[in-house]
Order: C-alpha cells, then sequence, then structure tokens
C-alpha cells in the first residue's frame, strides 16, 4: 500500500549552505558586519588604515638609493616621479647603515663584533630553549669570557689572567671550607679573586705578554657606537646585574635588619629616579666619587650606572620569582637539614631563575630600549649618530628615513625578544599545572 | 658521649661569632654595616677632595642668585631676574603637568585599547594588537622626537591663518586654533576676579579656581547627603523620593551661579603680530611629550587591563547572573571590583614610570625640572653636583609618594586570607 | 660573570690612570693620543663622515695639537660632549683640550676654571628669519617666537637682548642644532638665533638660501676658542702655540703646499725660520721636537687654508673672513711673535 504522498522517501541531495553562512562570507559577517556598532568601528578602521597607508607607503616607495646627499636625492625623486613628489631619501642609510650598526669600530674588525654577538646568541640558547642538549651549557660559560675579549680585544693573557680568578676563587672555596666552614669560604671564595683582579692580574697578564705575545688588536670602547653600542650596554648591564640582583633580593627578604635596610634603600632609591639622571651621574659625577687621578671612559661609566639600575628592577623580578615558589620547597630544604646558602644554591635558585627568565627578558627589552637615553649625554648610539649625520653637510635636514631605520631595527629587536617572552610565560604555565 | 646537666658556660669565645647561631646574624650585620659606611666614606672622602682640587666646594648659594633664563612655559610667576630656585620650581611644576596629563590621557586611551583587543570584531581587535606590539617595542625617547617631528612638520604655521587666501583655519567658531607652534584654546576670564591668594609670599593661587573647586565640592558633598537620606527613606518606608533634579541642581546651577558672580567669559586666541595672542598656549613641546608619553604608556596599560579582565573567570559572572544581578550591576558589584585588584598595582606603577619617563622632556625643550635645574642651571652655573642630587632627590621624593598611595591601596584591597 | 672581567679591566684601567698624574703633555706623550672634546655634530666645526673619520674647524685644532705633540694628526680620540657634558669632561681629566665652539667668558674662565688658549673663531650672536617675514632689524621682533639652542651663551644674551630693548619673545629652546634647524623651517619659531657662523652654515643647506636673511644685529661678542684645564701650563702653552703657529704660518705665507721647500732649508724670513725650526730651539722649549709646528700645518694647512676647507667661501657653508681675517688685513687675527 502506498503511503501518504506528502510523505518524502528518498533524501534530498546535500545542499550547499547559504552564501552568508559559509566561508569568507560568513567570516565577514560574523567577524566584521554583527551589529551596526561593529559596522561602524569596521568601516572606520578600513578608513584609518587607508588612511596610513596612502600616505606612507608612496613615500616610502618613491625614493631614491643611489644619491650621495640629500639635494641630489632630491632631484633624483623629482626627475623619476615628477616633481614636487615627496619621497623617502634611503640613500643615507645606504652611505651610513655600517656607521648605524657600528659606530666608529674599525671596518677591517667587523667581523669580531659580529662573531661576537653570534657567540652571545649561541651560548643564550642552551639558557633559553630547554630542549637543547646539557652539553651546550659549556659554551655559556666561556662565552662571557670570549665575548669581551672580541669586542674591546687585547691580550689573551688579560683574558686568561681574568678567568684565573674565577679559579682561584674555586680553589679557595674547597680549601677553605674545610677549615673555617662555609661562610668562611664564601668569603675567601670572594675576597681572593678580588685581590687578585685588583694587584695579580694586571702585572702577571702583562709579564706573559713580554714573554709570549698572545692577542688581537685592542679597540677602545670610545670607538663603540649605534645599534652595536646599545646592544653591549644592553647585554654587559643585564649579564653583570644578574647576580647583583639576586644578592639585593636576597638581602631584601633577609631577617637582617640592616641588611635589608641597605639593599631596600638602594633599589627604591634606583627605581625612584629616572635613568637620565643615573646617566649624568654617570657623565658629570662618576669622577667625582672615584680617588684623584681615576679615569676610565664614558662608556664603562654608563655601563656601570646602567647596571646599578637594571640590577635594581632584577631584584624586584628575583623576588618576584621568589615569592612565586611555593613555600614547601624552602620547608623541604630546611627539612634536609641544608644551610642558608646550600639551600639557595641547590633548590631554590634555579627554580626561582627558572621562573623568572620571562621577568628577566623584559628588564632586558626594557634596558636595550633606554640605552637610546645614552644620547642625551652625548654618546653616539643610533639616534646619537642620527645627529652627528645631520651635522654632514651633505645630509643636513634628513629626519624620517634616519628615524624610521632606527625604529624599524628596535622594534625588530624587542618584538622578537617579547615574543620569546611569552612562549616562555607560557610554557612554564603550562609545566606547573 | 657526655650527657649535659648543666648549660655550659656563657663565655664568649671569638668563634661563637660566626658558628653560634644566636650571634652570628649580628655579627655579619655589623660586618655589613662597617663595609658599607667604609665605602660611603671612601666615596664621599674622595668627593670632597677632588672639589676641593678644583675649588668648587659644596654649595647651594647659587639657588638663590639670578636665573637669568627665560622659560617660556610657567605655572607661576617668573622672569629672567628671579632665582634658580623659583627656575627650579617652575620646573617642577611643569614635570607635574605633564605627568598628571599624561597619566590621564594614558589610561583613557589605555582602557579603551585594552578592552578593544578583547572586542570581537577581528579587524579592530588586530589593529589593538599592531598598536600595543609598535608602541611597547620602540624606545620611548624616539616616540617623543617623532611626536614632536610630527606636530612641526604636518600641522599648518600662524601665517597660514592670515590674510584672504590663508590656508589654514580655526576650529569651532574661531575659537580654537591648531599650529605648529602649539594648540591655542580659550582662556577662563573673570571680569569680577577675588585676586591671588599668595602662598610663602612666592606665588599666589587664584582664588576664584579655589572658590569654583570649594562650589564644586560642596555641591558634590551635599548632593550625595540626599542621595544617603533617600536611602534612609527607602530603608524606612520602602519608596525612594525623587532626588536626580535636585541633585542635578546643586551640582549644576551652584557653580553657574558663581560664575555668573565672577564675571566669567571666555578669552579667544587671535592672531596679531608673530603669533596668536590671548587663550591657552599649549605649546607643541608640552604636546608631543604628553602625546608620546601617553600613548606609550597606554601600550603598557592595555596589556595591564587585558590581563586584568581575562584574569576574572567567567564563573563570575554565571554566579553573579544566577544571584540575579543585570548586567550593569554584575559587570559593577563583581567583575570591576576583582579585575581592579589585579589592574590597579601594575598601574600605578606605569604612572611611576610615566612620571620618570617625563624627564626626557629634554629631547624636545619642555621646560620640565630637568630642563630648568638639570639643563640650563647646571650649565650656567656649573654646579654639577648639587643641582644632580637636587634633581635625584626631587624625582625620589615624586616616586615615594607615588608608591606610598600604591601601598595604602594594596593594603586596602588585600584579600582577607582565611 | 661578565662584570668581573669588567671589575679587572678598571681595576686595571684605574691603576694606570692614577700612576700617571704628571702633567698633561707627559700623560700625553704617554699615551700616544690627544683625547679631544668636541660637538656631537655640527655642520662645518666637527661631524663624522662616511668612513667614520671627524672633520671639521674645531676637529683641525686637535690634529694639528696631535701632529705637533705626536707626530701623528691621526692620534687623536674624539670625545662628542654635549652642552652640559663638556665641562666636567674637562675638568675630570677624561679629554685634554676642549674644542667645541666654545665661548670665553669670565666665569667660565675664572669661576669654572679652565684656561682659554685662544680664539679660533670670532664670531657674534645673531637671528635668521624668512624673507617674507619683512624683518629688517631684530628690534622688530616683538612677540615673536625665538628659537634657541640650550645650555649656551647664547640664551643668557637672547633674555638680555629682549629685557634691555622693552620687548617681549617666545623662546622655543631646543637642544642641537639639527632641531633647530627643523623647527625653524617648518615655521615653527619666527626666528633662529645662534652664532652667525652657525646660521650661516644652516642657511646654506636650505634648498633655498636666499629665501632667509640674518638680521643685521650682532647681540653679543662670541669668542669661540679651545680651553685646556687651568693650572696646567705647560700644556696650556702647547695648544696655545700651535694656534698660533697656525694662525702665523698664514701670516707668513707658509702653507701646507710650500711648507717643505721652506722647512728644507732656511729662508730669508729669520721669523719662518725660528717657527719652522730651521733656526733657533724653540720647539724643545716646549718639550716638543724641532719640527713640532712643520707637523702642525702639515696636518690640514695653515689657518687660511682650514678656514677655507671647511667654512670658507668655497664651501657650502660660504663664511667671509670678516673678523677672522689676519690682522694685516683688517681682521682680529694676531699671532704674538715667536722668538
Amino acid at each position: 500500500m502506498p503511503g501518504p504522498s506528502f510523505v518524502r522517501r528518498e533524501i534530498l541531495p546535500e545542499r550547499a549552505p547559504p552564501v552568508f553562512a559559509s566561508g569568507p562570507v560568513l567570516w565577514l559577517r560574523e567577524n566584521l558586519f554583527s551589529t551596526w556598532f561593529n559596522t561602524t568601528l569596521t568601516l572606520l578602521s578600513l578608513g584609518f588604515v587607508w588612511y596610513v597607508f596612502g600616505h606612507t607607503l608612496p613615500w616610502i616607495v618613491q625614493s631614491s638609493w643611489t644619491a650621495n646627499s640629500l639635494t641630489e636625492c632630491r632631484q633624483q625623486i623629482a626627475a623619476s616621479h615628477g616633481p614636487g613628489t615627496s619621497g623617502a631619501c634611503w640613500a643615507v642609510i645606504r652611505e651610513r647603515y655600517l656607521q648605524l650598526i657600528f659606530g666608529f669600530y674599525p671596518s677591517r674588525l667587523y667581523w669580531r663584533p659580529i662573531l661576537a654577538f653570534v657567540l652571545t646568541l649561541a651560548a643564550l640558547c642552551p639558557i633559553l630553549f630547554t630542549g637543547l642538549p646539557r652539553r651546550l651549557l659549556w659554551l655559556s660559560a666561556t662565552a662571557p669570557f670570549f665575548v669581551p675579549w672580541l669586542l674591546w680585544g687585547g691580550s689573551l693573557w688579560g683574558l686568561v689572567a681574568v678567568a684565573l680568578g674565577f679559579f682561584l676563587g674555586y680553589v679557595a672555596f674547597r680549601l677553605v671550607t674545610p677549615l673555617v666552614g662555609e661562610l668562611g669560604g664564601a668569603i675567601a671564595a670572594g675576597l681572593l679573586p678580588v685581590l687578585w683582579w685588583l694587584f695579580g692580574a694586571g702585572p702577571a697578564a702583562g709579564l706573559m705578554q713580554s714573554i709570549l705575545p698572545l692577542g688581537i688588536e685592542t679597540v677602545t670602547s670610545r670607538a663603540f657606537g649605534g645599534f652595536m653600542l646599545s646592544i653591549t650596554i644592553g647585554i654587559v648591564a643585564i649579564t653583570c646585574s644578574l647576580p647583583i640582583g639576586i644578592l639585593l633580593a636576597l638581602g631584601r627578604q633577609s631577617d637582617l635588619f640592616i641588611v635589608k635596610t641597605i639593599c631596600v634603600g638602594f633599589i627604591e632609591f634606583i627605581r625612584g629616579v629616572p635613568l637620565i639622571t643615573l646617566l649624568f651621574v654617570a657623565s658629570l659625577l662618576l669622577n667625582y666619587f672615584l680617588p684623584p687621578g681615576t679615569d676610565f671612559d664614558i662608556i664603562l661609566r654608563v655601563v656601570i650606572m646602567v647596571t646599578l639600575f637594571a640590577s635594581a628592577y632584577m631584584a624586584e623580578v628575583i623576588r618576584g620569582g621568589l615569592a612565586a615558589l611555593p613555600k614547601g620547597q624552602y620547608e623541604a630544604a630546611d627539612a634536609l637539614g641544608l644551610d642558608y646558602w646550600k639551600a639557595q644554591r641547590l633548590i631554590i635558585m634555579p627554580q626561582v631563575l627558572k621562573i623568572s627568565i620571562p621577568g628577566i627578558v623584559s628588564t632586558f627589552i626594557g634596558v636595550f630600549k633606554d640605552t637610546t637615553l645614552v644620547s642625551i649625554i652625548g654618546l653616539l648610539d643610533p639616534l646619537g649618530f642620527s645627529n652627528a649625520i645631520r651635522a654632514d653637510t651633505a645630509w643636513n635636514g634628513i629626519v624620517w628615513e634616519l628615524y624610521g631605520f632606527i625604529a624599524a631595527v628596535f622594534f625588530m629587536f624587542c618584538f622578537a625578544m617579547s615574543r620569546y617572552s611569552m612562549y616562555l610565560e607560557r610554557k612554564l604555565a603550562t609545566e606547573h599545572r | 658521649m657526655t650527657s649535659m646537666t648543666d648549660p655550659p658556660k656563657q663565655t664568649l669565645r671569638l668563634g661563637m661569632l660566626i658558628h653560634d647561631t644566636r650571634y652570628r646574624s649580628l655579627t655579619i650585620q655589623i660586618v655589613v654595616l662597617a663595609v658599607f659606611m667604609l665605602l660611603a666614606a671612601w666615596l664621599i672622602s674622595n668627593t670632597i677632595q677632588n672639589l676641593a682640587a678644583l675649588g668648587k666646594p659644596i654649595s647651594f648659594d647659587f639657588l638663590s642668585s639670578a636665573a637669568q633664563y627665560d622659560i617660556n612655559q610657567t605655572l607661576i610667576a617668573y622672569d629672567n631676574q628671579d632665582s634658580h630656585l623659583r627656575a627650579a620650581i617652575v620646573g617642577l611644576l611643569n614635570t607635574l603637568l605633564v605627568a598628571v596629563l599624561g597619566c590621564a590621557l594614558a589610561t583613557l586611551v589605555g582602557v579603551l585599547v585594552g578592552v578593544l583587543r578583547l572586542s570581537k570584531n577581528w579587524l579592530i581587535a588586530r589593529i589593538m594588537a599592531a598598536y600595543v606590539e609598535i608602541f611597547r617595542n620602540v624606545p620611548v625617547l624616539l616616540w617623543v622626537v617623532f611626536a614632536m617631528a610630527i606636530l612641526i612638520e604636518t600641522l599648518p604655521m600662524p601665517r597660514d591663518f592670515r590674510g584672504e587666501d590663508a590656508t589654514a583655519s580655526m576650529l569651532l567658531g574661531d575659537s580654537i586654533a591648531i599650529t605648529n607652534r602649539g594648540v591655542y584654546v580659550p582662556e577662563p576670564l573673570f571680569a569680577r576676579s577675588l585676586g591671588d591668594f599668595p602662598v610663602f609670599g612666592a606665588f599666589g593661587i587664584s582664588l576664584d579656581f579655589l572658590a569654583i573647586l570649594a562650589v564644586l565640592v560642596g555641591g558634590f558633598a551635599t548632593s550625595a547627603a540626599i542621595r544617603r537620606r533617600a536611602e534612609r527613606i527607602q530603608n524606612a518606608t520602602g519608596t525612594r523620593p525623587t532626588t536626580w533634579h535636585l541633585r542635578l541642581a546643586v551640582i549644576v546651577l551652584s557653580p553657574v551661579a558663581l560664575l555668573a558672580a565672577l564675571g566669567f567669559h571666555l578669552g579667544y586666541p587671535e592672531l596679531r603680530g608673530f603669533n596668536f595672542q590671548g587663550g591657552i598656549h599649549l605649546r607643541n613641546s608640552l604636546l608631543a611629550l604628553w602625546l608620546a608619553l601617553s600613548f606609550y604608556t597606554a601600550a603598557f596599560i592595555a596589556e595591564i587591563v587585558r590581563a586584568g579582565i581575562l584574569a576574572i573567570p567567567k564563573s563570575q559572572t554565571e554566579a553573579a547572573t544566577a544571584l540575579g544581578l543585570r548586567p550593569h550591576r554584575t559587570m559593577r558589584l563583581v567583575i570591576l571590583p576583582q579585575a581592579l585588584r589585579v589592574i590597579i598595582p601594575p598601574l600605578i606603577s606605569q604612572y611611576l614610570n610615566l612620571t620618570k619617563n617625563s624627564s626626557l622632556a629634554i629631547a624636545v625643550g619642555y621646560m620640565d625640572i630637568t630642563g630648568t635645574l638639570g639643563g640650563i642651571t647646571l650649565n650656567q652655573t656649573g654646579r654639577e653636583l648639587e643641582c644632580v642630587l637636587l634633581l635625584m632627590l626631587v624625582y625620589l621624593i615624586i616616586s615615594l609618594i607615588i608608591s606610598a598611595v600604591m601601598n595604602w591601596y594594596n593594603s586596602r584591597v588585600k584579600l582577607v586570607e582565611r | 660573570m661578565r662584570k668581573s672581567v669588567f671589575l679587572g679591566a678598571l681595576a686595571v684601567a684605574g691603576l694606570a690612570a692614577g700612576g700617571a698624574a704628571a702633567g698633561t703633555l707627559d700623560d700625553v706623550k704617554a699615551r700616544g693620543k690627544v683625547n679631544c672634546g668636541t660637538n656631537t655634530g655640527l655642520v662645518g666645526f666637527a661631524a663624522p663622515d662616511a668612513n667614520g673619520e671627524w672633520q671639521g674647524f674645531d676637529v683641525a685644532v686637535c690634529r694639528a695639537v696631535a701632529a705637533a705633540v705626536l707626530g701623528d694628526h691621526m692620534a687623536v680620540e674624539f670625545v662628542p660632549t654635549t652642552g652640559r657634558t663638556r665641562f666636567t669632561a674637562l675638568a675630570s681629566g677624561e679629554i685634554d683640550i676642549l674644542s667645541r665652539n666654545t665661548t670665553w667668558t669670565y666665569t667660565r674662565d675664572v669661576d669654572l676654571r679652565f684656561t682659554f688658549i685662544g680664539v679660533n673663531y670670532y664670531d657674534g650672536q645673531g637671528f635668521m628669519v624668512p624673507k617674507s617675514l619683512g624683518v629688517t632689524s631684530a628690534k622688530e621682533l616683538d612677540g615673536a617666537t625665538v628659537c634657541i639652542q640650550t645650555g649656551t651663551t647664547t640664551e643668557l644674551n637672547l633674555a638680555d637682548f629682549f629685557r634691555t630693548n622693552n620687548i617681549s619673545y617666545e623662546p622655543v629652546p631646543i637642544e642641537t642644532n639639527a632641531e633647530g634647524q627643523q623647527q625653524y623651517l617648518a615655521g615653527a619659531c619666527d626666528a633662529y638665533t645662534t652664532d652667525v657662523s652657525g646660521l650661516a652654515a644652516t642657511r646654506a643647506t636650505f634648498e633655498d638660501p636666499t629665501a632667509h636673511v640674518i638680521l643685521p644685529e650682532i647681540v653679543s661678542k662670541e669668542p669661540l676658542g679651545p680651553l685646556v684645564r687651568h693650572g696646567d701650563d705647560e700644556w696650556a702653552d702647547v695648544v696655545r702655540w700651535t694656534l698660533f703657529a697656525l694662525i702665523a704660518a698664514e701670516e707668513y705665507g707658509v702653507t701646507s703646499a710650500n711648507i717643505d721647500e721652506l722647512a728644507a732649508t732656511p729662508t730669508s724670513n729669520p721669523e719662518i725660520n725660528r717657527l719652522l725650526g730651521t733656526e733657533g730651539d724653540l720647539g724643545p722649549m716646549l718639550g716638543l721636537p724641532v719640527d713640532w709646528a712643520v707637523k702642525a700645518i702639515k696636518a690640514g694647512g695653515n689657518y687660511g687654508e682650514l678656514f677655507e676647507k671647511y667654512i670658507g667661501q668655497n664651501t657650502p657653508i660660504g663664511l667671509a673672513r670678516g673678523l677672522n681675517a689676519q690682522w694685516t688685513e683688517g681682521g682680529l687675527l694676531y699671532a704674538p711673535p715667536f722668538r
């Protein structure tokens, strides 16, 4: 018996969804034009994007790369794109990019800062990416000696003499600890290398150099400039500030009233004043604070002040890490009968440093960006150099190209680092769960 | 093995200072203090020796001598015969001005961007993300000089406003002029002014503004009292009397009456001679610094706000809805108090950063305290040590005040742990 | 860890510097370099070229001193200084000479305790305005916006000028010449004031230099010269007489072209002979070699040659000699006798 005629027996073929409920149209509807308010916002932002790119892109593209002066640039742009066109004069970057990167570093020695930079990156890799083999850590341990040697040059014996200081410290720690205990050992390990560096290292290195000259050409730090200066100041300051920051953070958490007061006072003082005043101290006052006749050049003085500056911020980062560590870890260390320094060294610090890496990276980004302030005290960092380049009669009056180039390079560095820091934060967050 | 019957005699041996935990911390502290004092003494003696060699003993006498230079933006009366100290105060007020303006704008933009970054509109969210990344990852000093260059290069000069074939014109019925020397806006003037109230005989505070402030505060206080009364009645009787017209009247009418009594009118800027005259002149240097600092800091604030909003679990909203709260009450009573607890502390530290970054004024010639005390005064008198120390002291005091506010807030909103 | 490397380096540097607190001349000889404070960049006076070598009129003084003392005009370490850091850099011994278009004033000489060793450029503060403004005298600038470099004497002069003429102005402080130029060209200020040499140098680089005029009023005296620390007369003498040697060389017609010839054998002019060391022993009196002046002049030429090379009529800057001509030609340059 046939069924009711209104019942369909065969399945209809599947039809494509309506055009505005799928694919790009749906996406547009959902993401850009869902409500009238959203539509307005979308249109406004489209207009904004159009305006910005409409004004900057032609300027960037209608440019001159080959001219040798600003006047020539203007002529070339007028010749190829019609008179009255405003275009970028990238020729200044072509002529001066090496200067903006390396400053006055001798051009035949450019391989040294490049090698130093690569070495630094390579040394950072095992620390930053835990997936790499642990054996690579020896690279991280030796790089801090080789990188300054590559940058500043000089006798290889100086490097050996400095490294010997650490070895002496280690030996002293091993020899003295059994005699007078951990604290005495630590004091000896701290004091002996300092004495060695102050009085022994220089003459010894000189002696060895006179017996067997081994070394590369010395480059004074005045020759440093451009991005190389910024990177050097940034990396040196962060590396040096890490140990100081750890000590300050521990001091701030300590029960010892005087130690705590001094550490808190130092941290709050440094964090309370702008970096520029500390740079004024470096350029104007630091020589007054040291014995008469002492004179080391402005870049070392700036490095010292930036290091102090960074260590106060580093101390706060480490303090955050200390606070984030579960209390059980401290109690477990106590339960194992470890004394303070052993507990710090074996249990607390390895974990604290690991969870502090994102904070350390953002401190580094901050310090790296802040190195532009040294142009205010007359150092030729990229920004300072842009002024010096404009003082050349050929390039007098050029603004946007230089600023744009500098901003782009800074953006590249900082963006990459902040992405890394975010990746790490996500990774740490999942590890903790 | 010996069994201990009596405690050992308390003779203090030298070794105990290190090995005995009772004395060890004291020993360490004394050693640290001694090292610290020695270091300080060494630095100070070096300084005194060096300064003596240069023939420049420390002295703050220069503060009272005539500054001899002009400052373009002065919030208090100043001319070039006034002392260096007064020039420093002018600078300090300028620092505070740009800091306060900057914090306000940065918060506004930051909150807006932070919220829009979470928008469902793909384009808006992307643009805001790009804004945050671009501003965060380029040094603030570059932004400051950028902003200055943009203001100078793109805006019309006062000359363009002149004549028949003027290429630029004033906005809002000839009341606002935007030029590349700054923005001129109408200024409030009082026909029957109350005069100035001298403070320490050094500078005056306008009594008119004090009066307006007092009336405004009084108005809000009265309005709050009316609201409380209404609540009392509501609690007692269950019906709430209509009060909005009364409260509005208190808040709006009384200042209007005062303004009328003072003879309030606006002074419009007009082009005379080389420049616009009259009105309030917001100089380029102030605008560039203000905008650059605000937009730079706003990028950080946006991230803070976004993190704050994301930090509140969705279950909170659901719980509030389950309790029958309406959306805006959910926001006001449940979400905001919790989000603010996360947002405010880093926000205040951004305010601190902005204030410190305002010292970059020096790059655009804005005469803040770094420009006057740490700039021209230092330069003309050659008193580096005194000037830089004073400068640091001033910033330190500002920072400590801001931190104190932060600590007070933190202790107020701290979760009481049970 | 890297910190320690630095501490080591610092300690070594400190000891090295601490040991040598003798006269600057001995220091310089021991070091083999002259440390010269210069501008961070001023058209014609000091700027690094594409090879990173500093060039300019102020720079040339340092090169001449290096050539005289060390025999090598490249043996100079240039330390860029700002208006704020320049005096401290000199006072603290970081630099040996400050050659940075610095005005010789009473307070700088007496109160800040420096020794100005002479004048390498006689300048004065002036005003530049666009021609279209129709201004012919600085006294017509009532109510004008004036761009001015901070940290210089020009700032005080400007305040004085407007106060004495009882007219008002709006100062726009700027940090560097480049910024001043940018603001002025964009019309953010009506007038730009600095030393006339700076104005001319700035105007020369404009797209249309003829559209701008430098007003006739010169509101101040700005004798610009190199300076050294107070109290080291030996070193001051070396720098002073090197500068005089350059000036005297022009007066006697000794140029970098003919100097080899003149220095080979004594000439008929005893003054030239004494200057070039072919007669007498002026050099050793200074503690320098006999041919010190020859080397100083050969470093870049005599005063006139340097002027023409960096800032003279044939350069884009195009400054006339004016006050900076020899006294024989109506200028102020007057080197004391070499005897």
